[in-house]
């Protein structure tokens, strides 16, 4: 009994915030379908099931979606062991880099991959411009870090001891790889996957920039539905019919975590250090490179454009975003609108270290009985949803329903971090909850047996372990944050636009020195977010003196 | 209740934990926050209450394309005692329905950014208040832009702007062949390929000229975006994607000579040290917008709603739009800017479609459109 | 004091104690002996706190400690593999618990150089964990667990991931260290030589339950039954016919069964049991024979080592008393 309260006490915030934030909106908006005139009348959601553009449009989702995912695993893989197991000069400059495609504002990303697909570019001659190839390279553009850091950081912290056994019984790299490393990587590889494949599934802005008017995902039908047509009922029906995709998928997610996620061991002082390449890392490292090539392709573009004037290198749009007001370009100077996002971002980073590090605390503690396992499998489910459930649906939600007494929260000026921070927190939780799970119970018991509390017990034991990975989520976030565009713009926000913001007005409109001031301001927030994340990657418990 | 706040709206949140120490070393700690900076709203904190100036605080709910200048609105608040918040969110279809969704309980107290294909809806749904006959008397030349079958005058118009096709003459100088001038000559094989506008269903210039489609062709339409698909017309899904990315003028360095973009956008493309735009839009191809401002139906201060909607109508407000907002002025007399006046032609004779018939038949245009141009 | 009655365990339904009672005096050291899987390690826990009973009662001096949490019990509980915090040194891991009481940092150096010493680790303060060998490990634990001045002391295993030797030298300072200290302590282990080497007195216990108990000696002398006396290190245990032929021979009590150690039967020139050798071994204190008793079959003996006799060859044997127990 005591357990079951100390479960629901550590949960408790979390799920607060979720349930008002998250699940209450989504049951809002849904109950409005169902409910289109104050009557019960399920019939018309029935009947949006039933209709062939339906079925094709959730199939198309689901197989760009996976194909994608599948992508983003295989190219990320080898990255995720030379920056993260490989000591390559500039890795901790490229793992921030990793990062910038994150935050660019999907139109900004859209122009630059025109630039390279489509008609008189240098790729045209492929003729993906407007195919489902050239939006499941836009996924997959956007997602691959996701694999790279949550991978990476498990491989990280991974004990290197078994891998050596294993060698040392005869076992090629190779079969290290595949006997050792790949099934005790195995939970952060399918929380990985199942980031990526919600990301993808309601990537809204990729499909609708790289595939034209020809594509629909279930997500931008939503989107269409709800701020245009305003047929509540076919949204309804299609979040539904999102959820039951998505709670599908992360039980199949969960039970691929499952059976490893016990034996895998792991300890602060025998984490591996990085090493020194050999030869034989040769191909991680080559595949690693063309990755970033492919990566740096549209952001190469989108530096050149920004400093390109009139066919003469030139800082002049850069100089323009100093001086915005008189030429009425901009409402507020860039620098103003990149504080917004930067205060914005640390607030959703915040809340979503803590809410995620509450999260995956409960899901990781040692449960006594298979009914408590459940609870805290479900709970781990939970935190997932909210990737993948349409940001317009749960935009609208928040504001039919948080509409009233302690619950008018809709002018809060906390509402869009906390949107952020539920966005970001199913990363922070798959980044932190494979490492936790490493850690040896005893090792807690150990410092309650001494007389430590349950608070100074997480940090003797599970701080010092999960210290890096939580700065890689704290990057993660903090990118998620900066970049978050599609879910803030239902909110109605207090009046100070972000980055993403200024940049989607400025390239909003015609005239080449707006244009050339939108790039410009998007190599600014990329470069904003790779000097954070990196400046975040540095940092060092005081405390753990000798970590 | 709302005259007796004290505190100045534009507060973050004060829940900062200890969590957020952490972060706070790699950035300056976000929650001291962007408020107390704005001395005009806490001037204003005491100003309510009266009777005589409407006062208090006004909630605008606009979308995310909103802007004027700081000092148009510090003027405003000092002058009324009202203190004005902004409250920007999703674009004009957005706006509307989250008026619609929240009608029982409105965010705000007035609403900037209906616009003529969404405002029906508005209208409908009872999302705006009447306003009394002789508060509000609308400046010269607004008239002709409200909107038809909205007697009690509960939308005022505050901008217009044209959605046209445009071109760019350079290009067509260039490769010697002649600019094409209407509706028609986009499907003239002359014009094979030449063509990029951004989607009816996703995009608002987008459903625009799909609506200038349905004015010149009637029910015939669909078998004029046929004819459009086949000769090469490339969509996409927004504005952006198509001027930016796909016009021969745009930023990206497109290949596409012929854009569906504004009337405005000439006055863009005019390179620097030269007196001519590179760009034109086809007046004959024109769907006017029109933007409205209202007040909110259980509107928390009506009065302070009504002082707002007629700023938005005054010449400081109509004077600073087409530089902040990249739309003309309803009220006559109002000076453009030099650029405007010079390279930004207007229609006289815009296509229109009745508001009413395009609530009404929104969802089967742009269904039977989708089908059209996804064949 | 601590007092367990009754005490039941179950991990998802399935009991792995069942109406356990033990009681450990201040300053006594009991062992909980059995084999893995009996339940032994569970009782350890339940008395730290980790598991929580679904019936009986641990109490300290009379005070139920059912609702109080293992970092509150004082009890410091030690590892089979020390558990040592890896990031911090080797003094960090033993002042652990003095900086969580906010000890004043010359006190605390003070304490910890103590304990060092103590447990044979001088000059050790500044390795990290990683560098130390297992015994080098198992000795920072101790002490770590000591810092903490435990009212009661658990120890978990202690010795077993330790080679032989090793273990046995860390047995006996253990059990000096122990009484030095005075402190209560329950160990638990399968190895009775440990259990031995440590305790003075014994829980045996097994599939869940309690199945003896008492002062070291007495349990040794008269184990309760007879797979109590095989794991109390008695090498056979002979029933009826055999054991009363075998008593028979030491002119003692008739019993209804005998556990013999395995120098129980002594090779002698004297008269004695007859028997036929079937395989000898030689270490450098004894001869280890394996012998077939007439009318009791196969058993075990010993003989000077400078004796050595040939497989196959007849000897006889006489019976030490001390090296065998009867059992009721």
């Amino acid at each position: 009994m005591r357990r079951a309260l100390a479960l629901l006490g550590l949960a408790a915030l979390p799920l607060a915030v979720l349930g008002v934030f998250f699940a209450l909106p989504v049951a809002g908006m849904v109950g409005r379908g169902f409910w289109p005139d104050g009557a019960f009348d399920p019939g018309a959601v029935a009947e949006v099931l039933a209709r062939p553009r339906v079925h094709r449009v959730l199939w198309f989702t689901v197989w760009t979606a996976s194909v994608a995912t599948a992508a983003a695993l295989l190219l990320g893989l080898p990255a995720a062991y030379a920056l993260h197991r490989l000591a390559l000069p500039l890795r901790g400059l490229v793992r921030g880099l990793l990062l910038v495609p994150f935050v660019l504002p999907t139109v900004v990303v859209g122009v630059a991959f025109r630039q390279l697909l489509g008609e008189g570019g240098p790729l045209a001659g492929l003729g993906w411009e407007g195919t489902p190839v050239a939006i499941v390279l836009g996924l997959v553009f956007f997602n691959v870090a996701v694999v790279v850091r949550t991978v990476g950081a498990a491989w990280e912290s991974l004990d290197p001891r078994p891998g050596e056994a294993a060698a040392a019984l005869g076992a090629s790299p190779a079969q290290v790889f595949r006997t050792v490393t790949l099934p005790a990587l195995r939970p952060a590889l399918a929380g990985a996957a199942s980031v990526v494949f919600l990301f993808c599934a309601t990537g809204f802005g990729v499909v609708l920039t790289l595939g034209g008017t020809r594509y629909s995902s279930v997500e931008t039908e939503i989107y269409l539905l709800t701020t245009n047509l305003l047929d509540l009922p076919a949204a309804a029906a299609l979040s539904l019919l999102q959820l039951v995709v998505v709670v599908g998928l992360l039980l199949v997610a969960a039970r691929t975590r499952r059976g490893s996620e016990a034996v895998v061991r792991r300890r602060a002082g025998r984490a591996a250090r990085p090493v020194r390449p050999r030869w034989r890392d040769a191909p991680q490292v080559l595949l690693t490179v063309l990755l970033l090539a492919a990566l740096a392709a549209p952001i190469g573009a989108l530096v050149v454009g920004s400093l390109r004037v009139d066919g003469a290198w030139s800082l002049a749009y850069y100089r323009a975003l100093g001086s915005p007001s008189q030429d009425g370009l901009l409402a507020v100077p860039v620098a103003t609108a990149m504080l917004n996002s930067l205060r914005t971002a640390v607030d959703a980073t915040w809340m979503a270290l803590l809410l995620g590090g509450l999260v995956a605390l409960t899901v990781t503690r040692r449960s006594r009985g298979r009914g408590e396992r459940r609870v805290r499998a479900t709970l781990d489910g939970l935190f997932m949803l909210p990737l993948g459930v349409s940001a317009v649906t749960v935009g609208f939600g928040l504001l039919i329903t948080l509409d009233s007494g302690v619950l008018d929260l809709r002018d809060s000026p906390l509402l869009v971090p906390i949107a952020q921070a539920l966005v970001a927190l199913p990363l922070v939780v798959r980044t932190l909850v494979p490492v936790l799970a490493g850690i040896d119970d005893r090792q807690r018991q150990a410092a309650a047996s001494l007389g430590a509390g349950p608070l100074r017990a997480v940090l003797t034991v599970d701080l010092p372990v999960v210290w890096r990975p939580l700065l890689a989520a704290a990057g993660f976030a903090f990118a998620v944050s900066l970049g978050e565009f599609g879910a803030t713009a239902f909110l109605a926000r207090d009046d100070a636009p972000t980055m993403p913001v200024a940049i989607f007005r400025l390239i909003g409109h015609p005239g080449l020195l707006n244009y050339g001031m939108a790039l410009a301001a998007s190599v600014l927030l990329a470069a904003a977010t790779a000097v954070v994340v990196l400046a975040v990657e540095r940092l060092r418990v005081p405390a753990m003196g000798a970590f | 209740m709302r005259t007796l706040r004290t505190a100045p709206t534009r507060r973050r949140g004060r829940t900062g934990l200890a969590a957020a120490a952490v972060l706070a070393l790699a950035t300056s700690c976000s929650l001291v926050g962007t408020g107390e900076d704005d001395p005009a709203a806490v001037e204003s904190t005491d100003g309510g209450g009266a009777t005589s100036e409407p006062g208090g605080e006004v909630v605008l709910l606009t979308h995310d394309s909103f802007a004027l200048p700081d000092q148009v609105v510090a003027d405003f608040e000092a002058e009324t005692g009202i203190e004005l918040t902004i409250r920007p969110g999703g674009d004009a279809g957005a706006l509307t329905n989250r008026l619609v969704l929240s009608k029982d309980n409105p965010q705000g107290d007035a609403v900037f950014g209906i616009d003529n294909t969404f405002a029906s809806r508005a209208l409908e749904e009872g999302v705006l208040a009447d306003t009394d006959d002789d508060a509000v008397a609308w400046p010269d030349g607004v008239e002709q832009y409200a909107l038809p079958g909205d007697d009690e005058q509960r939308l005022a118009p505050v901008d217009n702007g044209n959605v046209c096709v445009n071109v760019d003459t350079s290009w067509f100088a260039e490769n010697g062949i002649e600019e094409p001038e209407s509706l028609d000559d986009l499907t003239d094989p002359a014009y094979e390929g030449l063509f990029v506008t951004p989607g009816a269903a996703t995009s608002s210039p987008g459903l625009a000229f799909l609506l200038s489609t349905v004015a010149e062709y009637g029910e015939d339409w669909p078998t004029y975006w046929e004819d459009l698909v086949a000769n090469g017309a490339q969509i996409t899904s927004g504005w952006t994607d198509a001027y930016q990315g796909s016009f021969t003028q745009g930023g990206g360095k497109g290949q596409r000579p012929i854009v569906l973009s504004y009337d405005s956008s000439p006055a863009f493309t005019v390179a620097e040290g030269s007196d001519e735009s590179s760009t034109r839009a086809l007046l004959d191809t024109c769907f006017q917008q029109v933007e409205y401002a209202g007040v909110l139906e259980g509107a928390e201060n009506p009065d302070g709603a009504a002082a707002v909607v007629a700023w938005l109508q005054s010449p400081e407000v109509q004077a600073a739009l087409p530089e902040s907002m990249y739309v003309f002025p309803v009220v006559d007399g109002v000076e453009l800017p030099a650029d405007w006046a010079r390279f930004a032609e207007r229609p006289t004779d815009p296509y229109e479609v009745d508001p009413a018939e395009v609530a009404a038949n929104r969802d089967d245009w742009l269904r039977e459109w989708t089908d059209v141009t996804t064949r | 004091m601590l007092e367990v009655r009754d005490l039941a365990v179950a991990y998802d339904g399935v009991p792995a104690v069942e109406g356990a009672s033990v009681t450990v005096p201040d300053g006594g050291v009991l062992a909980v002996l059995g084999p893995s899987g009996c339940g032994k390690s569970t009782l350890l826990r339940a008395v730290a706190g980790l598991e929580a009973p679904s019936a009986g009662s641990i109490r300290w001096d009379g005070r139920d400690l059912a609702r109080v949490p293992t970092h509150r019990r004082g009890f410091a509980l030690m590892f089979q593999d020390g558990q040592l915090f890896e990031h911090l040194t080797v003094a960090r891991n033993v002042a652990y618990a003095l900086r969580l009481r906010r000890v004043p940092a010359a006190r605390r150096e003070a304490r910890v150089a103590e304990l060092l010493a103590l447990v044979g680790l001088e000059g050790f303060a500044g390795r990290m964990p990683g560098t130390l060998s297992g015994g080098e490990r198992q000795r920072v634990s101790l002490a770590r667990s000591l810092a903490a001045e435990p009212r009661l002391l658990l120890l978990d295993e202690p010795l077993s991931a330790l080679d032989a030797g090793l273990r046995e030298r860390l047995a006996g300072d253990l059990a000096a260290i122990l009484r030095a200290a005075g402190t209560t302590t329950l160990l638990v282990t399968h190895d009775h030589e440990e259990a031995f080497a440590v305790a003075d007195s014994l829980v045996v216990m097994r599939a869940g339950r309690v199945v003896q108990q008492g002062p070291i000696a007495d349990v040794w002398a008269h184990p309760a039954d007879a797979d109590t006396a095989l794991f109390l290190g008695y090498a056979r245990v002979l029933e009826g016919e055999a054991a009363y032929r075998v008593l028979a021979a030491g002119d003692l009590p008739p019993a209804p069964a005998v556990a013999l150690r395995r120098s129980a039967l002594r090779v002698t020139d004297g008269p004695g049991l007859e028997a036929v050798v079937r395989t000898a071994r030689a270490t450098p204190e004894l001869g280890r024979l394996v012998v077939e008793l007439a009318g009791v079959g196969e058993t075990d003996a010993v003989c000077p080592p400078g004796r050595l006799p040939a497989p196959g060859e007849r000897v006889r044997l006489t019976l030490d008393a001390s090296r065998l127990a009867l059992l009721g």
